[in-house]
This record gives C-alpha cells, sequence and structure tokens, in this order.
C-alpha cells in the first residue's frame, strides 16, 4: 500500500513557485533540445534564488550556460542565438540589471520581425524578478511592467500563483516572440497547490488570458504578480462587511487582456488597479485610459482608481519602504473610496 | 628603595584609571620607523614601478592598524546585526580586504575623488564617515549617513560617489579607459580581485585574469593587495602618474574576501574552507602588519591589543546607537527627489495620500 502511494500524484499538490518555474523550465528543456538557458550563477551556483536548481547536473554545460557578469553582452550573444534557430532563455538576476542590456532586448529583441517585414523571428525569453523585494533599496526594486509592456514586438507576462509560473514561463519558451517574464522574488517560495491538470508536460496557460480569481459582484480590483495575493486578502476582509470584490489576476501585461476586464467592470461598475509599480505611465494608467476608450466606460459609476507604488526610489528604511508598496489597507482604502463607503 | 617603591606607587595610583600596563608602554622605546621590503609589483608598459622598500612611522603603523581594525570589527557588527535581522536587504562585507581601502587611503589626499560598487562599507569609512553613521544607514535610522533612505549600497560622502548597487558592465569599462586614455583623465582604474565574482571564480569568468593588463594601451600595476604597505606605495606611484599629467592608469590589488558574496552567500558552495582558512592563516592584512610592526619595535602586542580594545567598544557604541536611534519619519518619505527645486506633492500608494517633497 505505502509502496502504491508513493508512485501516485496527489490530485492536489502544493508546489512553491521556485518549484513550478524549475519544472516548466526542466519540461521545456527536455522537450525541445534547442532550448538553453544562461545567466549569472544559473548553472554551477544553481541560481542566484535557487530558480535552475539542479538543471546543470541535469542538462550541462551545453544546456546550462553561467556568464560573466556582463548583462548587455550576454543578451546580446542570446538574442543572437535565437535569430539564428535556438531557443534561449536569458535570465537576469533581477530585472534592474536588464537596463544594462535593454537595447539587445528592445532593439534587437523586441522590433526585429517588423523591421526584416516578418523574415527574422527572435524566439527568445528574457525572465528573472522584478519589482519590489525586501530592504533591497533604490537600485534592487524596480518595476519594470510598465517599460517592457510599452513595446510593440515584445510580450510581457508576470505570473502571481505557481499555476501561473509554470503555465507561462512554457507557453513563453514555446512562443516565437521575444516574451519577457517578470517574476517576484518575494513569492518563489510561496506554495500553492498546483491542480492535476497543471502536472502535464503540456500544461499551458495562453499568453493574453487574464483570470477570474476570486468572482464578486460590487467592484472589480485588477492587478498582477504578488498584489493579486493583497488584493484576495483585501477581499476576504471587505466580504465579512458584504462587500463582494472581484479579483482579476491579469496574468499578461502585454498583450493586455482587455476584454475580461471590460466584461467584468460591465457586471461591477466599478473598477481599481493595484500594482507594485511607479503610478505615472503605469499599468493602471493604461487600464482606465483603455476602459475609457470601450464599452466599459458608461457603466461606471465612479472614476476608475490606482493603487500603486509610491512616486519615490524605493527608500531602505523598514517604515519608508512599507508605505513606498501598495499594502492591503490602501486597496480597502480605495475600495470603499470608490464605493462611496 | 623605600622612596623609590613610595614614588612608584604615587605614579601608579595616580594612572589609576589606567592598566598598569599603559605605564610601562609610555616608558618603552619605540622605534621611531622601520623600512620594510615589500613586494615586487607586476608591471604592464610601464618601465619601472613602485619602490620594494618602504618607511613606515610608527605613527603611521598606529593608524593604520587601528583603522583597518576598525573596518574589520564593524563588518563583522555587521554580519551580526544582520544575523539578528535587523540590517536588511543586501549587505556585502569587506573583511579581509581591509588593506585595500586603508591603503588606498594612505596614497591618495583626502580631496581626491573615490567611486566604488557595492562591497563599500570599508571606503565609507576611509572616506571620513563614522562607524556610528555607518551602521545606523545599515539599520535604517535617521542617524545613518543617508537618512535611512539609502541603505548597505548607497552609503556617500565629501569626494566620495558611493556605493552602487549596478555592475558588471564589462563594456562599459572599457568604454571608460578609451576615453580616459584619449582625453589623459588622471583616473585610477582599480580593480580589487578576489577571485570572485559572487559564485563565480575569475577563471570561469574571464578570458584573461590578468587584470591589470586589460587596459590595454592603459599601463596597469599588479599589486598584493594582503600588504596594506604594498598597497600604499602603489597608490602613491599611481597618484603620482596621473597628477604627472601622463593620463590613466591601471592598478590589480589582488586580495580575498571571508565573507561570501553577501549575507545571501554562505560563500562555500565555490570555495573550500581550507582556501579561506588558509588565507585567513598566512596572508591576513591586520596580522601583517601587526607582525611587522611588533618584530621592528614600532609597538607592542599590548598596545596593539589596547587599540583592539578601545576598537571594539567603539563598535559597540555605534552599534547602540545604531539600534536605539528611530527610523526615518514617515512625512520625509518624499525628500530629496528633486535638488533646487520647490516643494511639490508625492503620490502614496493611492491619490489619496500625499507626501511633501522638499529639496
Amino acid at each position: 500500500m505505502a509502496a502504491v502511494a508513493g508512485l501516485v500524484r496527489r490530485p492536489l499538490e502544493q508546489v512553491t513557485v521556485r518549484e513550478a518555474i524549475n519544472q516548466g523550465m526542466d519540461e521545456e528543456l527536455e522537450r525541445d533540445e534547442k532550448v538553453f538557458l544562461l545567466g549569472e550563477e544559473v548553472a554551477q551556483y544553481d541560481g542566484a534564488y535557487k530558480v535552475s536548481r539542479g538543471l546543470w547536473k541535469k542538462y550541462g554545460d551545453k544546456r546550462i550556460i553561467d556568464t560573466p557578469i556582463s548583462e548587455m553582452g550576454f543578451a546580446g550573444i542570446a538574442v543572437g542565438a535565437a535569430m539564428a534557430g535556438l531557443r534561449p532563455i536569458c535570465e537576469f538576476m533581477t530585472f534592474n540589471f536588464s537596463m544594462q542590456a535593454i537595447d539587445q532586448v528592445i532593439n534587437s529583441a523586441a522590433k526585429t520581425y517588423y523591421m526584416s517585414g516578418g523574415l527574422q523571428s527572435v524566439p527568445i525569453v528574457f525572465r528573472g524578478p522584478n519589482g519590489a523585494s525586501a530592504g533591497v533599496a533604490a537600485q534592487h526594486s524596480q518595476c519594470f511592467a510598465a517599460w517592457y509592456g510599452h513595446c510593440p514586438g515584445l510580450k510581457v507576462v508576470s505570473p502571481w500563483s505557481s499555476e501561473d509560473a509554470k503555465g507561462l514561463i512554457k507557453s513563453a519558451i514555446r512562443d516565437n516572440n521575444p516574451v519577457v517574464v517578470l517574476e517576484n522574488e518575494l513569492m518563489y517560495g510561496v506554495p500553492f497547490e498546483l491542480p492535476a491538470e497543471a502536472q502535464s508536460k503540456d500544461f499551458l496557460i495562453p499568453i493574453g488570458k487574464a483570470k477570474i480569481e476570486r468572482q464578486g459582484t460590487h467592484i472589480t480590483i485588477v492587478s498582477h504578480s504578488r498584489p493579486v495575493g493583497h488584493c484576495l486578502e483585501a477581499a476576504t476582509v471587505l466580504s465579512k462587511e458584504g462587500i463582494e470584490c472581484e479579483v482579476i489576476n491579469m496574468r499578461t501585461i502585454r498583450p493586455m487582456d482587455i476584454e475580461t476586464i471590460e466584461a467584468s467592470v460591465m457586471k461591477t461598475n466599478h473598477l481599481i488597479t493595484v500594482e507594485g509599480g511607479w503610478p505615472q505611465f503605469g499599468v493602471g494608467a493604461e487600464i482606465c485610459a483603455r476602459i475609457m476608450e470601450g464599452p466599459a466606460f458608461n457603466f461606471l459609476d465612479a472614476p476608475a482608481v490606482r493603487v500603486t507604488g509610491a512616486d519615490v526610489p524605493m527608500p531602505y528604511a523598514k517604515i519608508l519602504e512599507d508605505n513606498s508598496v501598495p499594502q492591503v489597507k490602501d486597496i480597502i482604502f480605495a475600495i470603499k473610496k470608490t464605493l462611496n463607503i | 628603595m623605600r622612596k623609590m617603591l613610595a614614588a612608584v606607587s604615587r605614579v601608579l595610583s595616580g594612572v589609576s584609571q589606567k592598566p598598569a600596563s599603559r605605564v610601562l608602554v609610555a616608558s618603552r622605546n619605540f622605534a621611531n620607523d622601520a623600512t620594510f621590503e615589500i613586494k615586487k609589483c607586476d608591471l604592464h608598459r610601464l618601465e619601472e614601478g613602485p619602490p620594494v622598500t618602504t618607511v613606515l612611522t610608527r605613527e603611521d603603523g598606529l593608524k593604520y592598524y587601528r583603522t583597518m581594525q576598525t573596518v574589520r570589527r564593524m563588518e563583522l557588527k555587521a554580519d551580526q546585526l544582520y544575523k539578528q535581522k535587523i540590517i536588511r536587504g543586501f549587505c556585502h562585507l569587506c573583511d579581509g580586504q581591509e588593506a585595500c581601502c586603508v591603503g588606498l587611503e594612505a596614497g591618495i589626499n583626502p580631496t581626491d575623488h573615490l567611486i566604488t560598487a557595492y562591497r563599500a562599507h570599508g571606503f565609507t569609512f576611509t572616506r571620513g564617515l563614522s562607524v556610528r553613521e555607518i551602521l545606523a544607514e545599515l539599520t535604517g535610522r535617521r542617524g545613518g549617513c543617508a537618512k535611512g533612505k539609502g541603505g548597505s549600497m548607497h552609503m556617500y560622502a565629501k569626494n566620495f560617489y558611493g556605493g552602487n548597487g549596478i555592475v558588471g558592465a564589462q563594456g562599459q569599462i572599457f568604454e571608460a579607459y578609451n576615453m580616459a586614455a584619449l582625453w589623459k583623465l588622471p583616473c585610477i582604474f582599480i580593480c580589487e580581485n578576489n577571485r570572485y565574482g559572487m559564485g563565480t571564480s575569475v577563471e570561469r569568468a574571464a578570458a584573461s585574469t590578468d587584470y591589470y593588463k586589460r587596459g590595454d594601451f592603459i599601463p596597469g600595476l599588479r599589486v598584493d593587495g594582503m600588504d596594506i604597505l604594498c598597497v600604499r606605495e602603489a597608490t602613491r606611484f599611481a597618484a603620482a602618474y596621473c597628477r604627472s599629467g601622463k593620463g590613466p592608469i591601471l592598478m590589480e590589488l589582488q586580495t580575498y574576501r571571508y565573507h561570501g558574496h553577501s549575507m545571501s552567500d554562505p560563500g562555500v558552495s565555490y570555495r573550500t574552507r581550507e582556501e579561506i582558512q588558509e588565507v585567513r592563516s598566512k596572508s591576513d592584512p591586520i596580522m601583517l602588519l601587526k607582525d611587522r610592526m611588533v618584530n621592528s619595535n614600532l609597538a607592542s602586542v599590548e598596545e596593539l591589543k589596547e587599540i583592539d580594545v578601545e576598537v571594539r567598544k567603539e563598535i559597540e557604541d555605534a552599534a547602540q546607537f545604531a539600534t536605539a536611534d528611530p527610523e526615518p519619519p514617515l512625512e520625509e518619505l518624499g525628500y530629496h527627489i528633486y535638488c533646487s527645486d520647490p516643494p511639490f506633492e508625492v503620490r502614496g500608494a493611492n491619490q489619496w495620500i500625499k507626501f511633501k517633497s522638499i529639496s
């Protein structure tokens, strides 16, 4: 009995986001020999955040490559490899360091298929942790969702749960376009139940489709990445007061699933957006603009409201940092203001 | 005999606050200075290098010893505070590399300009900030040198441009080499070669590990970075080279860090404990200076031990301050976004939360 139990996977398995990304990459590396991973400390160190643990041992030097600390250089090498027919996963230790290589991401990867009139594709994945961590201060806490989401030619995804992480990394690797995968360091260690279908090696989450994490009738909350969890917390608190929030997990920043958001707003008549990044020219700003351009505008009973990071470089001191990221209380406050409660 | 005993006893009771050894020390004859042989530097595109002997005065020796010991103990205190979770985020310690920051400072002027990467606490101290301000910045308090807003990697002082978190831009270094050489800029490029880039050894990351030659058309020196006198002489040489209008020069300091890359890296997955122990026992910069000074009668073991005690107390006091000082006030969250601008409003987590920003 015990032997049999060991062979059978439990229907709902607890898997951390880190393990989910690891599994996703492992499955795609196994499926297609053109897939490879490069970046700093990804091989022998098992990954700066241990996301690529075990992969170098399994796949060796040719598939899992430690690079020198040279983002512009190795991102360029990765783009070239993609152009020549390989399928690189280029890891930035954090997306803050991608600024060193951003010309390669935008000018060499994102725009090339267009510039070549459809001749040259760039099937590359840029992945790594994005946004605020804990106490890592101004140069290590920036959210790049808006910056990368701004560019035609790029796809940008932002997983929250383990299911998101696994399904989206697999879709990103199989996509023939440059895909930016914005992970979150604070989410790496968080366990989630992985539904049965997510255990299949062909489990994919489509890029460009949002998920309704929680149904509700009074207000629509749209979010991505770690703040999705805060939104669900806020929703639980408000539910006790009789306010039912519909929480949408964007999953993809670009191409944005505005239809799911519109359908929800047309049902609830109220909208708030929640993101970790800065307010100006951000993801929430884009959502609000699109709502105004579409059918949902006429269904709004109150102006849409954005909850964001504070408009400052991330301070180090804990009290200042805590107040520079959106907290559950800020979300609740915004919801009540919107609902005029 | 009785008179002499009485005199001695008066002297001893007069200095009753200080241990008796102090009196003995004061009456001992130390040498004023001593000459030491130092390792010859490897040279690139240079006919001559720094001298192979140097004179160390007792006064300088004691100063260097105290400074290195202060950096050492400050870093170890930071390790402790980090493990207690009083310091958060990233913390890159430089214990083992004290001869670099102290030796460099000994070879330049306070009016010279210095910039470095994130392993910056030692330089922050040698560039003039106090241990209190540094530790309080690490603990994120208002008494920190950046008012708690910068943290470990973002400390600044007069003629010290940080403390920078984004590194490794190899291409940028070569761009800088080119422009410095083209325009004959008086710039010393320094590589603190501690053998590893985070978890990757230099052999796995560099096609050529002769970093002192990597400036190509820029002359270079390879220096024993564990010997403070070697670092000082090389720096004096390099500084003189630059000041004479000849243009930039490169210095590679061969050194070693005892800690891992940062506090989240145990530092033993990519190197052996034996290697770390060997460097500690054979090449520790503080030990090397101490041995030289004691063996040349520039100082006594007891005297240096006293300095150790004083340094420990200084660090303890600073740590006390750093843990007791309050955090910066929330009202100041928006301050110092712009310089020389009139005050304006900064948006918080939603449109109803506003902070004032003043320059």
